[in-house]
């Protein structure tokens, strides 16, 4: 192991720095994410007729995908238990299937883009289209970043080294799955 | 958990010291929070450098319209634009924010709370690698076919959005890019000053041992990661709107353009206090050193510091009085806007009665961080103007704006940034600065100041408005005596400017040339006083790290010889 600060160990706090800095990193997401969101609500209040847009989202698509979602959010759990019982190579597994989930999640969503962009509703077709494009592409960049963090963590988790990462790294699939719940009802549901 | 830690963190310590770093390991890519600091520093001179020189640049165009300029040439009115939209974001993303929040922070946050260095050296050093990769973004934005961009700093649609309307397709977007970096790298920089803040502090340092400045730096790093999200999804957007041909901003399209002006200044407002809070740190240290008196009120300074930081979110909406919003939204900002002014004025009140009854010795660091509460006031004062809805309907977009918010950028960037620089420089560089050299600059610099930006009030109440290339062709507002006062204000800059090569002498050569510095040379109590000058790497023994005992501002305490005592001693 490379060269550590005293600083980096210590925990006046009595809460992992690691852990804190997660924490950190969610709450300037949440301001990200809320600042795409707000946008479209106030917008979708002034347009009334962005529900016709709307209409054409494919809600078995969206619904699908919240299903892999919430599911490749279990087996971030399980390893997270995993790792708490020193089991490093059940750990890794499990986030490797986390991965899978993620890797599921974005196959339907290129299925479904595809469609969508044939029939012509595109980035630049209105601004509902924009929107919808802009906010789940933003999350579509936070799952791949989670797939490469969670491949990187169960690489070190395999040898038993660093398993505290493997709750940290959950954490944020967490988050990652929390904005699809957002992103799903407004975009699919609501018509 | 820490006392087994710690012994392991003791060792690699030990391994560490004896392997020497090379040049590379310590100069260009180091993890030791301190020369990640002072790159920071040097870099964001460099840009002040850029910044002093558009300023100088449009300000010798305003004055006498049509010369060419010494050292620039002739002022076209695209270049025109692209100077004044350069230098405000330079001064604010790549001085101000830099030099105050990251230079300092990283030198001072872990000194100031006896840890040996950031929690996460790595990602420090990531952090000052994309603001760098950030300022070489914003470098090349300038020299692309059609130049800079040229659409103000606050960035509005549909000028900003419209390569057609803004003619420079390229510069915009480069610009937008070098923001957006700058933001990522400050979010970074920003998780870990909190983190190391938060859990690094030395053993029996509690939250009100804290120095304030570390407070500052924290409390404005937490309002920056909660402001600046919606200016990051905003400049997505707008990125898209430029490249795409989305209509996120284009209200043929059915989109509204005053979407990014709120996105924008619902971070811009905060973004005001959270360069303000780690200066009004600094003047809190200085203060209190200088006066040989401990800080009054620390707790209510505190307390109005996060007030100030909450309150800032809900005024934004003062910038956009005449933007077309709800006339009624207008009076619910225009009674946040002035609430502000409570917390941070009594602010001001507490560092008066900090000074009152105090051993005063105005040394160059004192001078300064007097000279920031005087000349703050100012700008705070004709805030009041500005953000009372009525007043701003005539005084939106006049000189009158410009004047009000240098004197309070001026202040913070500027002013606080040579009060830390001459308080700390004997702990960055071992030596002492000179102090005659010192007090020609502090006189060379706020007398022309004041130069500058009265004749601006002047000429903004009068009506000339900010963004005119030439008053020549608008003669309602070009009378010989406005025009006598910009040329004023254009002489005093370029005064300023040259004294600020006095700074810089005194600055590099007390860098190799000036007397050694004792590890106290202030009599100071903070904990960055306590390491050698300037310290080594890890700051303090691996085995003797600091233990606090008391608060950080026990000066002159009744009783006792010495009339400072630092935190660490037992007694």
């Amino acid at each position: 192991m490379a060269f550590k600060p005293i600083a980096t160990t210590r925990s006046a706090t009595g809460i992992l720095t690691a852990k804190l800095a997660v924490w950190w990193l969610l709450a300037s997401e949440v301001v990200i994410f809320g600042g795409v969101l707000a946008s479209y609500i106030m917008h979708r209040i002034g347009h009334p007729e962005w529900a016709n847009y709307a209409s054409h989202t494919n809600t078995m698509f969206g619904a699908i995908n919240t299903m892999i979602l919430l599911t490749s959010s279990l087996s971030a759990v399980l390893a997270h238990r995993a790792a708490e019982l020193k089991d490093g190579k059940q750990a890794a597994n499990l986030l490797l299937a986390t991965v899978g989930g993620g890797a599921a999640f974005l196959c339907v969503k290129s299925i479904e883009w595809t469609g969508e962009i044939n029939h012509g509703f595109t980035i630049t077709a209105n601004g509902f289209w924009s929107f919808y494009y802009t906010a789940a592409g933003i999350h579509g960049l936070h799952v791949i970043a989670g797939m490469i963090l969670m491949i990187w963590v169960s690489m070190s988790a395999r040898k038993n080294e660093e398993l505290h990462r493997v709750e940290l790294v959950g954490i944020y699939w967490h988050f990652v799955d929390l904005v699809w719940i957002f992103l799903f009802p407004l975009l699919y549901i609501a018509k | 958990m820490s006392e087994a830690h710690q012994i392991d963190g003791h060792h690699g310590h030990d391994a560490h010291g004896h392997h020497e770093p090379t040049f590379l390991e310590k100069y260009i890519f180091p993890l030791d929070h301190k020369y990640i600091g002072m790159q920071y520093m040097l870099t964001g001179m460099v840009m002040a450098l850029f910044g002093g020189f558009f300023a100088y640049s449009f300000r010798m165009q305003l004055a006498f319209p049509g010369i060419s300029v010494p050292g620039f040439g002739i002022v076209s009115p695209t270049e025109y634009n692209a100077l004044v939209t350069n230098h405000g974001s330079v001064m604010i993303f790549w001085v101000a924010m830099p030099v105050l929040i990251a230079a300092f922070g990283n030198f001072l946050i872990p000194l100031m709370i006896g840890a040996d260095d950031m929690v996460f050296p790595k990602l420090n050093r990531l952090s000052y690698q994309v603001f760098l990769l950030s300022c070489i973004v914003l470098g090349i934005s300038w020299i692309v076919p059609g130049g800079g961009f040229g659409g103000a700093w606050t960035s509005y649609p549909p000028l900003s959005a419209n390569g057609d309307y803004s003619m420079t397709p390229l510069g915009s977007s480069l610009w937008l890019t070098a923001v957006a970096l700058e933001f990522a790298a400050f979010l970074i920089g920003g998780i870990n000053f909190i983190t190391t803040a938060m859990n690094s502090r030395a053993p029996g340092m509690k939250a009100k041992d804290v120095p304030m400045t570390v407070w500052m730096i924290c409390i404005a790093s937490i309002m920056f990661m909660a402001s600046v999200g919606p200016l990051i999804a905003g400049a997505i957007m707008l990125l898209f709107d430029q490249q795409l041909g989305t209509g996120f901003f284009d209200w043929k399209r059915g989109s509204d353009p005053v979407l990014w002006q709120h996105l924008f200044w619902f971070f811009g407002h905060p973004e005001v206090y959270v360069v303000l809070l780690p200066a009004t740190g600094f003047v809190a240290e200085i203060i209190t050193v200088f006066a040989r008196k401990k800080l009054f009120g620390y707790q209510t300074i505190l307390y109005t510091a996060i007030g100030t930081g909450a309150l800032s979110f809900f005024v934004w909406a003062h910038h956009q009085f005449v933007a077309g919003i709800d006339p009624r939204m207008a009076n619910i900002f225009t009674i946040t806007t002035v609430l502000i002014s409570i917390p941070i004025a009594e602010m001001m009140f507490l560092y008066i009665a900090t000074l009152y009854g105090g051993s005063i010795r105005f040394q160059t660091p004192m001078l300064w961080a007097l000279g920031f509460i005087f000349e703050f006031l100012i700008g705070g004062v004709t805030g009041i103007f500005l953000g009372a809805s009525g007043a701003d309907i005539y005084f939106h977009d006049t000189y009158f704006v410009v004047a009000h918010f240098h004197y309070t950028f001026f202040p913070i960037a500027f002013i606080g940034t040579f009060a830390a620089a001459t308080y700390w420089f004997p702990k960055m560089f071992g030596r002492m600065m000179n102090e005659t050299l010192g007090r020609i600059h502090f006189w060379g610099t706020i007398i022309p100041v004041n130069f500058i930006f009265i004749p601006l009030f002047i000429t903004g109440a009068a009506g000339q408005h900010r963004r005119i290339y030439n008053y020549n062709h608008f003669p309602d507002v070009s009378t010989p005596d406005l025009q006598t006062l910009n040329i004023v204000a254009t002489v005093s800059l370029v005064i300023l400017l040259c004294f600020q090569t006095v700074f810089l002498f005194n600055f590099f050569w007390s860098m190799w040339r000036g007397p050694k510095a004792p590890a106290n040379p202030w009599k100071a109590n903070t904990l960055e006083w306590q390491a050698p000058s300037p310290p080594p790497h890890g700051n303090f023994p691996p085995d003797n790290m600091p233990v606090v005992y008391r608060g950080p501002y026990e000066y002159s305490v009744p009783g006792r010889e010495d009339d400072y005592w630092p935190q660490n001693q037992p007694n």
